[in-house]
């Protein structure tokens, strides 16, 4: 008997009330937002529940949303994959701008070592209790996290850069 | 036996002949010997080092050129080439390898990436290895041909046969190696 979104939500919203919000279909993936301070528990839910069983993370990573509020600025989000009915899940947690921190999955799914710490060296996202949070693929001596969308693209150390090639100036003469 | 050898010889560099004797400049003498042995030690990160592949293989052969014995070791070579985009994290790598490499070191940077960064102007990427180590030859393209890379090579044996033994004791190329805090 293959998993129904219905029941999903419904053993969610029994166990976590408000913690869990804005359910929706998008595309064919259930997505629903947790609240910041459960996702733990969420995660650790939906993957020992006798019939959820959610047993494979398939991703984590952050977003910016530079328009939003302060309270909703950034997100994480993590995508779960049922192995047995074939079914996946995706929820958002939104993070404060000022102070992103959210709870390790660690202890749940050991591949979010790494994916936690690209969030983290991307968007500076705090993962807290993570045995080993530092940067991943950029180098250490980085002080900006470059996913951002406050942070240039661009390499501000060429010298060679003439704005009227690039069709920056307004006259371009 | 045809009339055209096969083998090309390099030109005899100027000096005095005569009866059973031969004299001229000790710094031609080890430049031709320098230029004809410049010994590879190829740092290919991306496509480049691809095209250099093809270089080493029998087609294109830079084995002509006396560079047969590729050296994935600084020992023993003296021409640095980079190939491919450089990150900036793989920076002090690469000037770790050249800080290994014992003089006469000469440099070649493959490719738009290596002398400028290429099309990569982001974050992450040195905008060309010129900022932390000194280029001798820089072969434009991206990526180059083998002919191009072969053409580089060509360059730096120009530069290397002319150039005087005492060069690197000299107080300019001294100064050179100080602005990149290499002693």
């Amino acid at each position: 008997m293959a998993l129904e979104t219905s029941v999903i939500q419904d053993k969610l919203t029994n166990k976590f009330g408000d913690n869990v919000t804005s359910f929706s279909q998008i595309k064919d993936i259930l997505t629903f937002e947790v609240a910041a301070n459960s996702t733990n528990d969420v995660m650790r839910f939906l993957k020992e529940d006798e019939t959820l069983r959610f047993n494979f993370l398939t991703d984590l990573c952050g977003v910016h949303y530079p328009d939003n509020e302060k309270d909703r600025q950034f997100a994480v989000v993590y995508h779960m994959h049922n192995w047995v009915d074939n079914v996946r899940v995706r929820f958002k947690t939104f993070l404060n701008a000022d102070n992103p921190e959210v709870a390790t999955v660690t202890n749940l799914f050991l591949s979010a070592n790494w994916q936690e710490r690209e969030t983290y060296d991307f968007y500076g996202i705090i993962f807290k209790g993570h045995p080993q949070l530092k940067r991943i693929l950029n180098m250490d001596e980085m002080v900006s996290f470059p996913l951002r969308k406050e942070f240039p693209l661009e390499d501000s150390g060429r010298t060679d850069k003439d704005d009227r090639f690039f069709g920056r100036t307004t006259t371009n003469s | 036996m045809s009339n055209t050898p096969d083998i090309k010889v390099s030109n005899t560099p100027e000096g005095v002949e005569g009866n059973g004797f031969f004299a001229t400049k000790l710094d031609s003498v080890v430049g031709l010997a320098r230029a004809n042995s410049l010994w590879p030690l190829p740092f290919a990160t991306s496509c480049c080092g691809i095209e250099f592949m093809a270089t080493m293989g029998s087609h294109y052969d830079v084995a002509r050129f006396g560079s047969e014995r590729m050296s994935f070791s600084p020992r023993q070579a003296d021409m640095l080439l980079v190939m491919g985009t450089i990150a900036k994290k793989m920076a002090p790598i690469l000037r770790q390898v050249y800080e290994q490499m014992s003089e006469p070191r000469w440099v070649i940077a493959v490719g738009a990436c290596a002398s400028s960064g290429g099309v990569f102007d982001t974050y992450s990427v040195l905008q060309g290895i010129d900022k932390v180590i000194p280029v001798d030859v820089y072969v434009p393209g991206c990526p180059p041909r083998p002919e191009q890379i072969l053409d580089g090579i060509m360059e730096l044996q120009e530069l290397v046969k002319s150039e005087s033994v005492r060069r690197r004791s000299s107080p300019e190329y001294q100064e050179l190696l100080a602005s990149y805090n290499i002693s």
